[in-house]
C-alpha cells in the first residue's frame, strides 16, 4: 500500500473551532429584520373529517400576522416530494382529513413564537372521528376502512421478487428453520429538530430557504415545485445541522409551512419543530416490521435457500416508498453465500405518522431478520454460532461477488474481521467466564452478529420496484480553487449534517498536493449555486467527496503545472507538488510557490502560458463510481449498493431475570470500511452507530394506543441512551480497499445501527439459553424480558 | 391578552445587561433571542436532554425550565463565555482532541456540565464522568469520545477547582 501523508491520520477536524464555541449557524440561528415566528396547530384526532376550522379569535390577537389552514395550502403549495408512484398525496397542512394524531392542521405566523402558539390555541377545529387503524393486518384487509380514499385500499403496494433458484434450495434442504420477528418503529431523533426560516420576495419571485434540509440540490427542484416557485428562484441554503441520521433528508413539511407563511405575511417566517412536534410529526421515523423468515440449512450447515416476507407498517403517507426495501435488498443474503432467496414486502397505511428514514434505512431490520435465523440455524443444528459463519461466509478470494439480486460486494475478508473480534473479545475466556457465572446462577450472554454494511447508494433502489425507469444519477460535486495569496478554498454543494466533512475534503486536498489540511479553507453553497449533489444519506459522502476533491484537484494542478512550467521553464509533465508548491522533479530548488502561482493565475496575465484564461479554479462531479442498470426482468438488480463493508459486534450482557434488565458488560466491534480516512472521526461514527443500535435494542420505541394516540411524544416516553447505558465500545479495524472508489474509501456511518440491535439480540438470547427463551422482538426492556423469563420459569416445557 | 414585562438585570459572561421581560419568557430564550447569544441551543424544552444547559450562579441550569425572571440579578455563564477572545478554552482543546463532539448541537451543554463537574472534583473517575454527563443526551459520540475529553481536561487541569467560586 503506498505511503500516504494525510489519509489515514487522525487530523483535527476543521469544523470543530467553530462547534465547540457556540459560533456555529443552525438553522434557529438565523435572525432576519422583521422575521415572524410560526407555531403549529397539530391534529388530536388520528384519523377525522375536518367539517370547520374557525380562525377568527386567532386571527384577533395582537401580533399575529396570518393564519392559514389546508384550504391555504391548496393555494400557496402544491403536495411534498415523494419517492413513490403511487398517487399518495400530502399537504404541509392537512387537506379535508387528517390521517394521524399529530398531523398539522393549522399554522401561525407571529411576532414571537409565544404569541403564535396562543394563537395557534384559539383556534377552532371541529372533526368528525373515523375509524382508527392502527394495526396494519387489519388495514390490509379488504374493506378496511381507507387511509386515503383515492387509493384502492391500504395495502399501497405489494411485490414478491425471487432471485436464484430458490425453489431447488428449499427442496434440497435438510432443514427450514423458521422465525416470526417483529422490529419495531423507532425515531432518529437528532438533538436538532428540523425547521426552516423562508422569505419570500413578490416582486422578483424568489424565495430564500435557510433549513436543515440536506439534499439541498438534489431535491431543491422537488421541493420548488411543492413551494410553487420556479427552481431558478429558489435558493436554499446550507445551515449547520444538529444531527440527522437520515432524518433531515427532505423536510418538505417544515419548510411549506415557512415558506406559505412568508408569502401570506410578506415577512420572512421562521419554523423551528419543538420536540413534539419531531416525536410526532416529523420524516425521521423508521420501518416497522413484521417479519416471517425462512433459511434453508444442509446437514452441514451450509445455507441453501433465504425467503423473506415482510409486511411494513408505513403510516400515514408514502413519503420514501419501499425505499428502503431495496436498501435492505442490496445486501438480503448478508456476507453469506446463499443461492438465491425470495423478497415479499406489503406496505400498508395506517393511521400513524409516516415513515422516513432513519440509519441504517431498512437494512438495519433485514440485519436483524438474518442473524436472527442464522443463531436459530445453529441452535437447531447444535452447531457452534461462530463456526456456521464461518462455514457460510463468500471467501476473500471471491470478490468482487455477485449476490444473488444482482448487487456487488466490491470487497472483503469476513473470516479476518471475525478472527479479529474473537481475539479481541477473548471468545474462549468468554465462554469459561459465562460457565462460571451461570454456575452462579448469572444469566451472562455473549452476542456474536456478523453483518453487511453496504454504502454509497444508486438511485435504482427506488425504481427497480417497477417496470418503468427512473432516475439514475447520484452525483457529488466540489469547486476548487486557489487564490491569489496562495489560499486553497473547496467548495461544498451538500450540507455539514453533522460529522466530518470539511475534514475529510481537506484530508483529501492534502493528499493529492502535500499541503497541509488545516491550512484548507472549505465552504459551502447554496442550491442556485450548486453543482449536482445529491447529499448525504447512504454513508455515500465520505466515498464521493473524496472522489469529487481527486477529480478537482486533478483538473486543477493540471492547469498549475502549465503555469508553473511556463514560469520555470520546463516541462508540464516535470511539475510535481508539494507543501509549498510547485516544483521541477528532481530539481527542488526550481520552485514556484503557491503564492506565486495564484497571484500569477489572477492578476498577472502576460506571465501565464499564452491563451490562457485568468484565474485557478476547478470544478468536479463526481458520479457514482459503480452503478449498472437492472435488467428488464428484474431478475438482476444491477449493482446499486456496491461499496460494501462489513462487521462483527461481540456484546457480553447479564440480564437480571427479576427486573429483566440488561446491563452491557463489555461490547466489541471490529469494522472493515475499506480504506480509513480519519480513524478518529470513523471511531465517532461507530461508537455513536452503537450507541443508536443499544437504544433500538432495549429502549427506543414510537408507540402508539389502539385509538392512534401517540403515547412516546416527549423525551420522558422515548428514551435515549445515556452514557450510564452504553458502554465504553472497544473498537477494531481491518481495511480491505475498494476496488471501485478513489483510495479504496468505503461508506461507514452507518454500520453501528446496522449490526448492534442484531448482537444484542444474540446476546440476551443467549443470556436466557438455560430458561430456552428465544428473542425474535426489540426492544427488550425490561418489561418484556421478564414477562418471557416469567413464562419460560412457569412452563417448562419450552426449555429445550 | 396584554402581558406586562418585568424588569430585570442579568450579568451574562460578565457583562450586565438591563432587560424587559414577559414573566413567562424561558431563560433560553432571553439568551438566545433577547441577548443574541445563539451558542446555548433547544433540544426538547422540556428539561431531559440538557442541550440549554448555562451556568446560573456557577450551578448548571436548564435554561429551558428556568424562567428569565428567575435569573433577574444571576450572573450567567454560556459557552460564549469560555472562549471570549475565540480562542479555544482548554477545556473546548480536550473535546477537541478527543473528539467529543460530532454535531455539535449539544456541545456547549456537554461543556458547561465537564466544567462544573472538573471544578467540583479535579479527577474524576470513569464511572464519576458518565454519571455526570448522563445528565445531557448526545445523539452522535454514543459518549466515548465525550468521556475520553472530560479525562484529558483532568489530566490537564483545564479547569481551576476555584474558577467559579
Amino acid at each position: 500500500m503506498a505511503t500516504r501523508t494525510w489519509i489515514g491520520k487522525d487530523v483535527p477536524r476543521l469544523e470543530d473551532p467553530r462547534l465547540l464555541t457556540g459560533r456555529a449557524n443552525y438553522t434557529d440561528d438565523v435572525r432576519l429584520p422583521g422575521m415572524a415566528h410560526a407555531a403549529v396547530l397539530r391534529s388530536p384526532q388520528a384519523h377525522a373529517r375536518i367539517v370547520r376550522i374557525d380562525t377568527s379569535r386567532a386571527r384577533a390577537l395582537p401580533g399575529v400576522f396570518a393564519v392559514i389552514t389546508g384550504e391555504d395550502a391548496k393555494e400557496l403549495s402544491n403536495p411534498l416530494p415523494a419517492f413513490c408512484a403511487e398517487p399518495v398525496v400530502e399537504y404541509a397542512l392537512a387537506v379535508d382529513k387528517v390521517r394521524y394524531a399529530g398531523e398539522a392542521v393549522a399554522a401561525v405566523a407571529a411576532v414571537d413564537r409565544y404569541t403564535a402558539e396562543d394563537a395557534a390555541a384559539l383556534i377552532d377545529v371541529e372533526y368528525e372521528a373515523l375509524p382508527v387503524l392502527t394495526d396494519p393486518m387489519e388495514a390490509m384487509k379488504p374493506g378496511a376502512p381507507k387511509v386515503h380514499d383515492n387509493l384502492p385500499g391500504n395495502l399501497v403496494f405489494e411485490k414478491t421478487m425471487s432471485f436464484g433458484d430458490v425453489a431447488g434450495g428449499f427442496a434440497a434442504a435438510h432443514r427450514v428453520i423458521r422465525r416470526r420477528l417483529r422490529w419495531h418503529r423507532a425515531s432518529a431523533q437528532p438533538l436538532e429538530t428540523a425547521g426552516a426560516v423562508c422569505r419570500f420576495n413578490p416582486a422578483s419571485g424568489r424565495m430564500d430557504v435557510w433549513s436543515n434540509t440536506n439534499m439541498i440540490n438534489y431535491v431543491g427542484w422537488l421541493v420548488a415545485g411543492t413551494l410553487k416557485v420556479a427552481p431558478s428562484k429558489l435558493s436554499i441554503n446550507p445551515m449547520d445541522v444538529g444531527g440527522s441520521f437520515g432524518s433531515k433528508h427532505v423536510l418538505g413539511k417544515v419548510i411549506a409551512i415557512a415558506a406559505m407563511l412568508a408569502r401570506r405575511t410578506g415577512r420572512a417566517v421562521k419554523f423551528m419543530e419543538d420536540r413534539v412536534d419531531n416525536l410526532t410529526a416529523c420524516e425521521n421515523l423508521a420501518c416497522d416490521r413484521y417479519y416471517d423468515v425462512e433459511l434453508a440449512v444442509a446437514a452441514d450447515g451450509t445455507f441453501t435457500g433465504l425467503r423473506i416476507k415482510v409486511v411494513d407498517d408505513y403510516g400515514a403517507y408514502f413519503q420514501f416508498g419501499h425505499g428502503t426495501h431495496g436498501n435492505a435488498l442490496a445486501q438480503a443474503t448478508g456476507p453469506y453465500r446463499i443461492p438465491g432467496f425470495e423478497y415479499t414486502v406489503q406496505c400498508v397505511l395506517t393511521n400513524k405518522c409516516q415513515q422516513g428514514v432513519f440509519r441504517g434505512a431498512g437494512s438495519d431490520a433485514n440485519n436483524f431478520a438474518l442473524e436472527r435465523l442464522v443463531d436459530a440455524a445453529a441452535q437447531e443444528l447444535g452447531l457452534d454460532r461462530v463456526e456456521i459463519r464461518r462455514r457460510n461466509f463468500i471467501q476473500p478470494d471471491a470478490f468482487p461477488f455477485k449476490m444473488p439480486a444482482g448487487n456487488i460486494y466490491d470487497s472483503g475478508d469476513y473470516p479476518k474481521v471475525l478472527d479479529q473480534a474473537l481475539t479481541m473479545a477473548g471468545w474462549n475466556e468468554l465462554r469459561k467466564m459465562q460457565a462460571e457465572a451461570r454456575a452462579q446462577g448469572r444469566l451472562v450472554g455473549i452476542g456474536l452478529a456478523t453483518a453487511q454494511q453496504r454504502s454509497v447508494y444508486g438511485p435504482t433502489e427506488f425504481w427497480f420496484w417497477y417496470d418503468t425507469p427512473g432516475l439514475t444519477s447520484v452525483p457529488e460535486s466540489v469547486g476548487l480553487s486557489l487564490g491569489p495569496t496562495g489560499e486553497f478554498i473547496v467548495t461544498m454543494f451538500s450540507p455539514f449534517w453533522g460529522n466530518s466533512p470539511e475534514t475529510v475534503v481537506a484530508q483529501v486536498l492534502g493528499e493529492e498536493l502535500g499541503i497541509d489540511p488545516a491550512t484548507v479553507t472549505v465552504t459551502y453553497e447554496d442550491s442556485l449555486h450548486g453543482l449536482p449533489s445529491a447529499g448525504p444519506g447512504g454513508s455515500r459522502m465520505t466515498v464521493m467527496l473524496t472522489g469529487a476533491v481527486v477529480g478537482a484537484a486533478r483538473k486543477l494542478k493540471e492547469k498549475m503545472a502549465r503555469i508553473a512550467a511556463h514560469l520555470l521553464e520546463a516541462a508540464p509533465e516535470d511539475i510535481v507538488f508539494g507543501a509549498g508548491g510547485a516544483s521541477v522533479r528532481g530539481v527542488p530548488n526550481k520552485a514556484v510557490g503557491y503564492a506565486d502561482l495564484g497571484l500569477k493565475a489572477y492578476w498577472f496575465k502576460l506571465d501565464l502560458p499564452a491563451g490562457m484564461e485568468s484565474g485557478l479554479e476547478a470544478r468536479h462531479t463526481y458520479d457514482h463510481p459503480y452503478l449498472t442498470p437492472p435488467s428488464a426482468d428484474r431478475k438482476d438488480l444491477g449493482a446499486f449498493y456496491p461499496m460494501m463493508g462489513h462487521g462483527a459486534h461481540i456484546p457480553v450482557v447479564e440480564v437480571n431475570p427479576e427486573t429483566g434488565q440488561v446491563r452491557i458488560l463489555r461490547y466489541v466491534a471490529v469494522h472493515d470500511v475499506g480504506t480509513i480516512v480519519n480513524p478518529r472521526s470513523l471511531r465517532g461514527q461507530i461508537a455513536g452507530g452503537i450507541a443508536q443500535g443499544i437504544g433500538m435494542a432495549l429502549y427506543e420505541q414510537v408507540l402508539y394506543d389502539a385509538g392512534g394516540q401517540p403515547l412516546t411524544a416527549s423525551f420522558m416516553d422515548y428514551l435515549l441512551p445515556t452514557a450510564q447505558e452504553v458502554p465504553r465500545i472497544e473498537i477494531g479495524h481491518v481495511e480491505t480497499p475498494s476496488p471501485f472508489t478513489e483510495y479504496g474509501v468505503k461508506g461507514g456511518g452507518e454500520g453501528g445501527r446496522m449490526i448492534a440491535p442484531a448482537a444484542l439480540a444474540s446476546a440476551v438470547e443467549d443470556a436466557l439459553a438455560p430458561l430456552g427463551v428465544t428473542i425474535d422482538e426489540l426492544p427488550m426492556t425490561p418489561e418484556r424480558l421478564a414477562t418471557l423469563v416469567e413464562a419460560a420459569v412457569s412452563h417448562p416445557a419450552h426449555i429445550l | 391578552m396584554k402581558r406586562s414585562a418585568s424588569v430585570i438585570g442579568l450579568t451574562v459572561n460578565g457583562v450586565r445587561h438591563e432587560l424587559a421581560v414577559e414573566p413567562r419568557r424561558l431563560l433560553v430564550d432571553c439568551l438566545r433571542d433577547d441577548l443574541g447569544l445563539t451558542g446555548t441551543h433547544i433540544g426538547c424544552e422540556h428539561g431531559v436532554c440538557g442541550t440549554c444547559t448555562v451556568l446560573v450562579d456557577g450551578e448548571t441550569v436548564r435554561s429551558c425550565l428556568m424562567l428569565a425572571v428567575q435569573a433577574d440579578g444571576a450572573s450567567i455563564t454560556t459557552v460564549e463565555g469560555l472562549a471570549p477572545d475565540g480562542a479555544l478554552h482548554p477545556l473546548q482543546q480536550a473535546f477537541r482532541e478527543a473528539q467529543g463532539l460530532q454535531c455539535g448541537f449539544c456541545t456547549p451543554g456537554m461543556l458547561l456540565l465537564a466544567w462544573e463537574l472538573l471544578r467540583d472534583n479535579a479527577s474524576p473517575s470513569e464511572a464519576e464522568i458518565r454519571a455526570a454527563i448522563s445528565a445531557n443526551l448526545c445523539r452522535c459520540t454514543g459518549y466515548q469520545g465525550i468521556v475520553e475529553a472530560v479525562q484529558l481536561a483532568a489530566e490537564r487541569h483545564a479547569v481551576p477547582a476555584a474558577a467559579a467560586r
